[in-house]
């Protein structure tokens, strides 16, 4: 059996465990100024809101460039901030966003 | 206005509840997971991986995003060197994650940090990090189930799966699969704007990223959004400076205690 991309691995993963890691290991963050904690705890709805707006609405066009796309993934999406602010439910707020979509594709809208 | 500290016992039965909030979230997290899994798999085979192979990158890189871009350059015969780095560019945004969960986690054995780390995703920060504020504290059994629990295990069982499984993979747009994750971020996100500069810095966070994606790549979007909507959410001034906004960070106990008694976080009980 070929292993050879396994070192592939290992070197993909020593370029990614840093940024993993370092915050976490850095001694001290506890002593960081009030601003700088406040700024940290602001991250985790901006870094999310940042994952779903880059996988909704940035595409790619035939040449791989990145274009705007639009479509009933959207649709899905805002369904289930509207279902976790209603119902607080996030695995119900799933279902329905991909029940959408699946009925939508299924009669050929997006 | 004094505070009272919620007791042990009912400490432990706001800390059960809200795992099992947390496992029903991270079913939905699994199924994506599975179902990417799947595709990868199945791509890591058509591009001639060995199953060990393909079971490395899975478990020793644990990143899909790089994992999928590797497909294809491996593919494309592009040198290592090129590929670790385009990889630590597309993971540069787990700094992010990293340093958002470190004030939570400060406490903890460097060791039990450290482990914690490789396992840090896009969805597992989502999902420990509402978890942890929904209780107020870090609680690293609820890392792990959303670490390992929603997301290792799945995809690696889902890459040997695809691996094996061949043609039979299904396409997760078919299942409409794909919408998941940017649901299942965007819901999270829903859940953590509890305030004002939560609710701005989301916005201006996705703006950016949009912005930035399009004239650059998406993943610097991500990056450049992450790191510019708490600075929007920052300059938003406080209605009343003795009243917390949103969650606070544990660095502060009595503030903390007064947000346990708050239920607007969006998927608080």
């Amino acid at each position: 059996m070929n292993v050879e991309l396994v070192g592939l691995a290992v070197a993909m993963a020593a370029v990614t465990y840093p940024s993993r890691a370092l915050p976490l290991l850095a001694p001290g963050l506890d002593r960081l100024p009030p601003r700088a904690l406040e700024y940290l705890r602001l991250v985790g709805p901006a870094v999310l809101a940042a994952l779903a707006a880059s996988a909704v609405l940035v595409g790619r066009d035939a040449a791989a460039r990145p274009t705007l796309t639009v479509g009933v993934e959207l649709l899905g999406v805002a369904a289930a901030m509207v279902m976790v602010r209603w119902r607080q439910n996030l695995l119900l707020a799933l279902v329905v966003a991909v029940g959408l979509v699946a009925v939508a594709r299924a009669i050929g809208i997006g | 206005m004094a505070v009272t500290r919620p007791d042990a016992g009912s400490g432990a039965i706001e800390l059960r509840a809200s795992r099992r909030r947390l496992a029903l979230d991270a079913v939905g997290i699994g199924a994506s997971a599975l179902g990417f899994g799947l595709v990868f798999g199945l791509s890591a085979r058509e591009a001639s991986y060995s199953l060990a192979e393909a079971i490395a990158m899975s478990v020793v890189v644990f990143a899909g995003a790089s994992q999928f871009a590797a497909v294809g350059l491996v593919a494309g015969g592009v040198p290592w060197p090129a590929i670790a780095l385009l990889t630590g560019l597309l993971n540069s945004r787990h700094l992010l994650y990293s340093a958002a969960l470190a004030p939570w986690l400060r406490d903890r054995p460097p060791a039990l940090r450290a482990a914690m780390a490789h396992v840090l995703t896009d969805e597992s920060f989502a999902l420990s990090l509402v978890h942890f504020r929904r209780i107020g504290r870090a609680d690293p059994t609820g890392y792990w189930i959303a670490a390992i629990g929603a997301v290792f295990i799945p995809w690696n069982l889902a890459t040997i799966a695809g691996y094996l499984g061949g043609q039979v993979v299904p396409d997760p747009r078919v299942l409409a699969l794909d919408v998941i994750f940017p649901a299942a971020m965007a819901g999270l996100a829903v859940g953590l704007a509890g305030g004002r500069r939560e609710v701005v810095a989301a916005v201006v966070a996705a703006a950016v990223t949009v912005a930035v994606g399009l004239a650059l790549e998406p993943v610097v979007g991500i990056v450049a959004g992450g790191l510019a909507g708490p600075l929007a959410g920052l300059a938003v001034p406080r209605r009343d400076r003795s009243v917390p906004e949103g969650d606070e960070l544990p660095a502060d106990p009595d503030r903390m205690a007064a947000l346990r008694g708050r239920s607007d976080d969006g998927l608080a009980p």
